[in-house]
């Protein structure tokens, strides 16, 4: 019984692995594409920050400062501070 | 003549086909290796190169190509009668199809898994290359125009699969979202997602959804093929985890379902095919049997769109290159297999001859219809389903191959016109929203140029598809056979096929050229002119690069 069990686990789990390959296989490619995308920006936001380079995203948002104010202050309320706590950002 | 007979025929033949001939194909002929390095293994990164079970694999290429060519091709051509449309398949997956599926992968594989485009452009030269891209864009052009409008009638004539047609995509939202958000395990989201779907096809005929007849200005065909164009542009925008996976992935599973229901209903049911064996009394207008016969079913007998996907994803994944006779060879028979299933709804789905003889009135009346009216007859009467279900399962089957293909279609499309506007430097060409709206834009000028205000224009393009489609596959027969030559190997098995295909598309092509010209249909003409030259163009390319290659033998052998 335990024996037939165990079998059934093995098979169950070979099903379920042979079935994971089988959704992912046509479309694996253009996920993990992607994801390195996704990590690469990530990187260089990183390395850039870390090596004192200017962010490019800073100048890139600055239009949308008005929207991301809103988005800000709601954040810092829901974190327990009731004024904002970075010098440069007077939301309230 | 009993339908069971027709099944285990046709059957009999592909087993035959993959268990000896391919067998000899790939000893023989391709060679195939167990020890030969893949590119999958050799260059292995995780991202496109990924050895892959060949179990999973074969499920995976058997669904890409699988779209609803092999159902509409076959419906269509048994016109001439059940035997032609009958040999065809069978004769053209066995010496055909598995030759050209299995070559194409083989051919990628020995070269770096490299597309069977980038091929041409190595092996036959950079003219065939350019051909190749041409007919590649007319391709998918025309696929997606034909299938936006087999949709567009299934909707209307079936108005309760609309519910689970359209519901597939709300059910693959969630798929997606449970497998990649919440973590759940796939055995039970597949369980739950295939539930889902069945009972929306359950419930379906109860809801059934029509739209008004007209809304403004146009019918409610060409609205649907708007609605329909609408959809596709969107999906194939959006990232392919959200809804191409988790829907590919739901058809594959009901593709299984439903053809082993279908094959279990001709079993239990035993129906009789009541058309003729060979047509002698074909309705006004229908088209001479040869060569259209050959270009009608393209899909489910020999097909040019298997080479991209063969050389394009499949050879990339595959472990060990003894695997490309079981992915490559049996998909092209689990294909033949659909289109046999086809070809029995179409002729054994029918009470009486006078019943058939009614439905196929015209040349290309049959089609889905036939395939989902008979198969559904055959479903109830050997499972005991009910009629209406059964009839809203295969519609919903044929409609959701359709359109996944028609998704694919488009974002293929999309990257074409993202290419040309990158080598041309057409900054806004390279962009994805406008090449996407230029590929729905050439979609719909094909819909509606050629069909006027009911956008009907693809099916009537079918014809075209059908030949276009072929001379892909003979480019992709053409590189196998340079290939074969510069290794000494025979080269009759790829060499017939080749000219049989190429004989066959010529044909077509100057007797549609004929009729075109006949009837006044200009645009029709021209889209046909385009495909003429590119068919010589490839004609001759075949026979100055085989001679070329000849040539450089004999001056090897002489050295």
């Amino acid at each position: 019984m335990k024996e037939t069990l165990s079998r059934l686990k093995y098979w169950y789990r070979r099903a379920s692995a042979a079935g994971a390959e089988y959704y992912n296989a046509p479309y694996r490619a253009a996920i993990a594409r992607a994801q390195r995308d996704e990590d690469d920006l990530f990187m260089l936001l990183v390395f850039g920050e870390m090596m004192g380079l200017p962010n490019p995203a800073s100048w890139y948002t600055l239009e949308l400062q008005p929207l991301l104010l809103e988005r800000f202050h709601d954040w810092h309320t829901r974190m327990g501070m009731e004024r904002s706590p970075l010098d440069g950002v007077r939301c309230c | 003549m009993s339908a069971i007979l027709l099944l285990v025929l046709g059957l009999g033949g592909m087993a035959f086909g993959y268990f000896v001939y391919s067998r000899f194909i790939a000893k023989v002929i391709y060679k195939v290796d167990e020890k030969f390095r893949t590119p999958s293994e050799e260059y292995e990164d995780g991202v496109d190169f990924v050895p892959t079970n060949k179990f999973v694999l074969w499920g995976h290429h058997f669904t890409s190509v699988a779209g609803a060519a092999p159902i509409v091709g076959p419906a269509i051509a048994v016109i001439w009668g059940w035997l032609p449309a009958f040999l065809w398949v069978t004769i053209g997956t066995i010496f055909f199809a598995g030759i050209h599926d299995f070559g194409a992968i083989w051919a990628s594989v020995r070269n770096k898994a490299k597309s069977i485009g980038t091929l041409t452009g190595e092996v036959v030269g950079t003219r065939a290359r350019s051909i190749f891209t041409i007919v590649i864009f007319l391709v998918l052009l025309m696929v997606n125009a034909v299938f936006g409008v087999v949709i567009a009638k299934l909707l209307i004539n079936n108005p309760g699969s609309v519910v689970p047609v359209w519901g597939a995509i709300a059910v693959a939202l969630v798929i997606g979202q449970l497998i990649y958000r919440a973590k759940l395990s796939l055995p039970l989201v597949s369980l739950l997602g295939v539930g889902a779907l069945y009972f929306l096809i359950y419930i379906g005929p109860s809801v059934p959804v029509s739209l008004p007849e007209t809304i403004g200005p146009v019918s409610d065909n060409a609205a649907w093929i708007l609605i329909l164009f609408g959809y596709a542009a969107i999906a194939s925008l959006l990232p392919v985890w959200v809804l191409l996976q988790p829907r590919d992935y739901i058809n594959g599973l009901q593709l299984f379902v439903g053809l082993i229901a279908l094959y279990a209903a001709v079993l239990i049911g035993n129906p009789t095919v009541v058309a003729p064996m060979i047509n002698f009394g074909v309705p006004e207008g229908t088209p001479s049997m040869i060569p259209l016969l050959f270009v009608t079913i393209a899909c489910g007998a020999i097909s040019g769109f298997h080479g991209l996907v063969a050389s394009g994803t499949t050879s990339k994944q595959l472990r060990r290159e003894t695997d490309a006779r079981f992915v490559g060879y049996f998909g092209a028979t689990g294909e033949g297999a659909l289109a046999l299933a086809a070809i029995i709804a179409a002729t054994a789905g029918f009470a009486s001859l006078s019943d058939w003889q009614a439905v196929y009135s015209s040349f290309g009346q049959g089609g889905v219809l036939a395939f989902v009216n008979g198969g559904a007859a055959i479903l109830s009467q050997g499972t005991g389903l009910d009629a209406e279900v059964a009839g809203t399962m295969l519609t919903v089957m044929a409609a959701l191959f359709a359109g996944t293909t028609m998704d694919t279609g488009l974002r293929l499309q999309r990257y074409i016109f993202q290419e040309w506007g990158e080598i041309y430097s057409v900054k806004w060409m390279a962009k994805p929203a406008p090449a996407t709206l230029l590929s729905v834009g050439t979609c719909l000028l094909l819909a509606f140029g050629a069909g006027g205000a009911d956008g009907s224009g693809g099916l009537l393009i079918w014809p075209l598809f059908g030949t276009t489609n072929q001379l892909l596959a003979g480019l992709t027969l053409l590189v196998v056979t340079v290939m074969l030559v510069r290794r000494g190997s025979p080269t009759r098995y790829t060499l017939i096929p080749l000219v049989f295909l190429l004989a066959m598309t010529l044909f077509a092509l100057l007797l549609q050229l004929k009729g075109f010209y006949e009837t006044g249909d200009w645009f029709l003409l021209g889209l046909d002119l385009v495909v003429l030259v590119a068919a010589i163009l490839v004609t001759l390319e075949c026979v100055s690069s085989l001679r070329r290659v000849k040539q450089e033998q004999a001056q090897t052998d002489a050295a």
